[in-house]
């Protein structure tokens, strides 16, 4: 087991090159010249030169790459072209606010997912099966950029019970512990949890229906165990495949919901990125994609070792 | 009084392609102490009989009729919970394959504890010490570590072995096993056979025992029951049915069976298949396989009748009717 926990954490290191390489690489694919943000398509040609010199945009791609991967190493990922603050210092704000609205999301969610997705595996083929399906279909289905629109028009708009915009009265980026601040969270956080509740029912629904076609099940109820018990059984057996889908599910939460945060005007990674895109910010948008793709290899890290922790079989291998 | 009565038992399932009749009015006692084998090749309904006596069937897809009493239980009246306190103290289940009988995901002992707890009560380490005496009895070698192996650890035997202990766990009188030895080396399956034949001496526990392999039936069994196509076709002692089979079937699976000084000649099997229960004739089911085929066998099933002392076998060649078929 502490072998296993050890080789799988080794890995991490070349995967996280890897990901270095990408996050790095991607920006530069992208057609259009970072410096257009900064100075006016007319400008004259010394300046162009003398900030791309500045930049470091004039040395060849493996010398930059190797000069900000060494940076990155030390935390400095580079200064906003845009603002000229630290790219390091915006994240520090965008990160936790991101985390917040991921992870009150994936918790929705997975309580959710997992209850809906439980009944109807148990209930196979029933109307309870129908309805918590047609549920987890529709969750799936549903752009939810378009439901957080349709939500804030029904909460803020036409009922006027909840916030539709930013993580504190008055627009403030502050964040505090009570109902004031709380209020804002809901809606971006139930708009961001239908997706991942969709594709979580759907997976423990499949899990479920499985474990229950298998002779075991019939076996448990040979000796007589009750219901409670043979549940246990159930969602010991389930477990690693539901928390495998669920850390999934928070990776793309952390990195996916631009559309949402955009929405909700929420000030996290998300609306960093978009903001980024459309100024060609190269350095914040290199950072940030670092950072959410390390958060998915850290993710993916702990969900081996937990699935490690509650299968048996899997230690072996 | 018997320990198993079954009267005129039906059983069917809804299928996709129909209702299929799998069990079509079987009767049976087994006395307290007695070693029951059931032979017949696959989906003659051995298990599914075996299964209706714990109530263990689908109940959704699945209809029941006429009468188990199982140590004086009315099994088919039983609702839920009654059903379960009589699983595992009244009646355990050995079944097929080890492997997927047991939650890959939990220890043998843990297992095997629950069990013990969910019947009596006993603390923790009671029953621990339980689990550890059950395994010395089934003789798995180096048992207090093997209790904490989880199945995928366990060879094919040896996990065979814990699903005998975790069946006697809570003493039952009446032990069905559902084909224990057929996933299993020949040489192990002598080991098996032997164990469970001994323990059985010992605990006084009457057994069920579902095979396909006549020398397994022959080996555990005081009485085989021959099954087709959900009926019995012929019953009587271990020694009885061997010696003088009275219905065709029986005689044909006794001369399709394998053994050393038949080397060089050709294997005699029985003609045709098995016949598709979502689709029963009127007459006797084994009919179209039959060697011994005359008009009337498509017309009526035949009647249990007497073929010898305790033997009895339902076809029309064979002596005196026992009694009329409900």
């Amino acid at each position: 087991m502490l072998a296993y926990i050890i080789r799988r954490i080794l890995y991490v290191i070349p995967i996280s090159l890897g990901v270095t390489i990408i996050a790095f690489a991607l920006v530069h694919i992208a057609p259009g010249d970072p410096l257009n943000a900064v100075v006016g398509a007319d400008a004259p040609a010394e300046v162009v030169e003398k900030l791309k010199r500045d930049y470091g945009f004039d040395q060849p791609l493996p010398f930059q790459y190797a000069r900000w991967l060494g940076r990155a190493l030390t935390g400095d990922l580079g200064n906003s072209v845009v603002n000229n603050q630290p790219v390091a210092a915006s994240l520090a704000i965008a990160v936790p606010n991101t985390l917040m609205l991921a992870i009150t999301a994936t918790l929705i969610g997975f309580v959710l997912g997992a209850c809906l997705g439980g009944l109807a595996g148990y209930f196979q083929g029933t109307w309870i099966d129908k309805i918590a399906t047609g549920f987890g279909v529709t969750g799936v289905s549903v752009p939810h950029y378009w439901l957080g629109i349709v939500l804030v028009i029904i909460f803020a708009v036409e009922f006027n019970v909840l916030p539709a915009m930013g993580m504190g009265p008055g627009g403030s980026a502050g964040w505090e512990w009570n109902w004031t601040h709380l209020r804002h969270l809901v809606l971006p956080a139930i708009t961001l949890s239908v997706i991942p509740c969709g594709i979580i029912t759907r997976t423990v629904r499949a899990t479920v229906a499985e474990i229950l076609s298998q002779e075991f099940v019939q076996a448990l109820h040979a000796k007589g165990l009750l219901h409670g018990r043979v549940m246990l059984h159930i969602i010991k057996n389930a477990a690693p495949t539901v928390l495998a889908v669920m850390g999934l599910q928070l990776g793309y939460l952390l990195g996916g919901s631009i559309l949402v945060e955009t929405v909700f005007n929420w000030p996290g990674t998300g609306y960093l990125l978009n903001d980024a895109i459309f100024r060609r910010d190269i350095p914040t948008l290199q950072g940030t994609i670092l950072v959410l793709a390390m958060f998915f290899v850290v993710l993916n890290l702990a969900v081996d070792i937990l699935q490690t922790a509650v299968d048996p079989r899997m230690r072996r291998s | 009084m018997s320990l198993v009565e079954i009267e005129n038992l039906h059983v069917s399932f809804r299928t996709d392609e129909g209702t299929a009749n799998v069990i079509n009015g079987v009767d049976l006692e087994v006395e307290p102490g007695e070693v029951v084998c059931i032979l017949g090749e696959s989906g003659s309904g051995k298990s599914v009989t075996l299964r209706a006596l714990m109530q263990l069937l689908p109940k959704r897809r699945t209809t029941i009729s006429g009468r188990i009493r199982v140590a004086e239980h009315d099994i088919l009246s039983l609702d839920e919970r009654k059903m379960a306190d009589l699983r595992g103290p009244t009646v355990a289940m050995i079944f097929q394959e080890p492997m997927t009988a047991f939650d890959p995901v939990f220890t043998v002992g843990t297992q095997i504890v629950e069990t013990i707890k969910r019947h009596e009560k006993i603390s923790e380490r009671e029953a621990e010490a339980r689990a550890l005496e059950l395994f010395e009895r089934v003789r798995i070698p180096s048992p207090k570590a093997r209790l904490k192996n989880y199945p995928f650890e366990m060879s094919g035997g040896m996990r065979q072995r814990a699903m005998i202990a975790l069946a006697l766990s809570c003493r039952p009188s009446l032990l069905l096993a559902d084909e224990p030895t057929t996933a299993l080396d020949a040489t192990v399956q002598i080991q098996i056979l032997l164990l469970l034949r001994e323990l059985q001496q010992e605990l006084g526990m009457a057994i069920m025992f579902v095979t396909h392999d006549i020398g397994v039936a022959v080996e555990v069994g005081d009485r085989i029951a021959v099954m087709y196509a959900g009926r019995f076709v012929e019953m009587g002692s271990t020694r009885e049915v061997f010696s003088r089979p009275a219905h065709p079937y029986t005689k044909g699976l006794m001369a399709s069976t394998v053994h050393g000084d038949m080397k060089g000649q050709r294997m005699k099997a029985i003609d045709g298949s098995p016949p598709d229960l979502t689709r029963l004739l009127p007459g006797c089911a084994f009919e179209p396989r039959c060697g011994e085929r005359i008009p009337v066998c498509r017309q009526v099933v035949p009647a249990i009748r007497t073929a010898g002392p305790g033997h009895t076998a339902a076809c029309v060649h064979v002596g005196a009717p026992a009694k009329e078929l409900a």
